[in-house]
């Protein structure tokens, strides 16, 4: 039984008898990337396959995401998950612009990377048109291994994210560029 | 083994390290701590959208008048505890006290009832 566990590996460091020294980014990285606390925004068919996913079949909780939260404040990461419409975007973009830093987006399913089939007035052509993503997820709808796939891959971004990157001035710009101003 | 007050100090310094330490932590939080401010940032969560008027409306007094009788008649169990505990040795004594007691408070039990203080609807 214990072949089947893969365990995670001590980030690089100088250990010694009783101790081990590593720099605070990769510590710190680590532990958010182990213990990511979804918001699911999920608003159609992808929301079905997360539903899936969080469920005991694929169990999103093994890979950290064990505390779902509906609230921004409380949340890592958001999961966009089904179409949004042109009226649903600033509510998108109100929660997204609520959620305490550090914070990451997740772009689940062709509707929300860019509009999807919908090609229409009212539909959003994807939501990086209002706020930053992290990672894309094609599909329609993706199957639960690739969202848990997508969620391995924001992992290792936020495993190797520098604890400063959020004060850093390319950030900002990031931010500016999509009318969010910090002060 | 006889307690003097001087026995009691490690409670009293319990006391001064928690609140010592919970002041401590918090100020650290906050004046270590990053603060990120943006204008939609700081407005309270309404799932996503506008904000409209005050949350504070009237409500029904049916509420509190449950709740305050509710308390009342609480304290008067409370009452009953040492009674009911030492229930043989007070004899019939006790028993005549503690009608004595109770039937005042049936008294106001029964003004309630008429005057309608427990109606729902």
């Amino acid at each position: 039984m214990a072949e089947n566990v893969k365990m995670v590996e001590a980030p690089a460091g100088f250990a010694g008898e009783g101790f081990f020294a590593t720099s605070l980014d990769k510590v710190v990285g680590l532990a958010r990337s182990k213990s990511l606390w979804p918001l699911p925004f999920a608003t159609s068919c992808c929301g079905i396959e997360f539903m899936a996913t969080a469920a005991s079949g694929y169990d999103l909780a093994r890979f950290g995401c064990e505390r779902l939260s509906f609230s921004p404040r409380q949340a890592d990461m958001l999961m966009v998950m089904g179409t949004i419409s042109k009226k649903m975007a600033p509510v998108l973009r109100q929660v997204y612009e609520q959620m305490a830093e550090p914070r990451w987006v997740l772009s689940v399913g062709a509707c929300a990377c860019s509009g999807g089939i919908f090609d229409t007035y009212s539909v959003l052509q994807g939501i990086d048109k209002i706020i930053p993503v992290d990672v894309y997820v094609p599909g329609c709808p993706p199957r639960p291994e690739q969202i848990i796939d997508a969620i391995l891959k924001l992992q290792e971004l936020v495993k190797t994210e520098k604890m400063s990157r959020r004060e850093s001035p390319e950030y900002k710009a990031l931010l500016a560029s999509y009318g969010i101003n910090v002060y | 083994m006889t307690s003097s007050n001087l026995d009691f100090i490690p409670i009293l310094l319990q006391l001064v390290f928690v609140t010592v330490f919970v002041f401590f932590v918090i100020g650290l939080s906050h004046y270590v701590g990053p603060k990120r401010h943006s204008k939609n940032k700081d407005v309270n969560f309404e799932c996503g959208i506008k904000q409209y008027g005050n949350a504070r409306i009237p409500f029904s007094v049916k509420y509190f008048l449950v709740a305050i009788l509710f308390v009342l008649f609480d304290v008067e169990v409370i009452f009953l505890y040492p009674w009911a505990v030492n229930f043989r040795d007070f004899g019939f004594d006790g028993l005549w006290k503690m009608v004595m007691f109770m039937g005042l408070l049936l008294v106001g039990f029964f003004y309630v009832l008429k005057k309608g203080a427990l109606e729902w609807d």
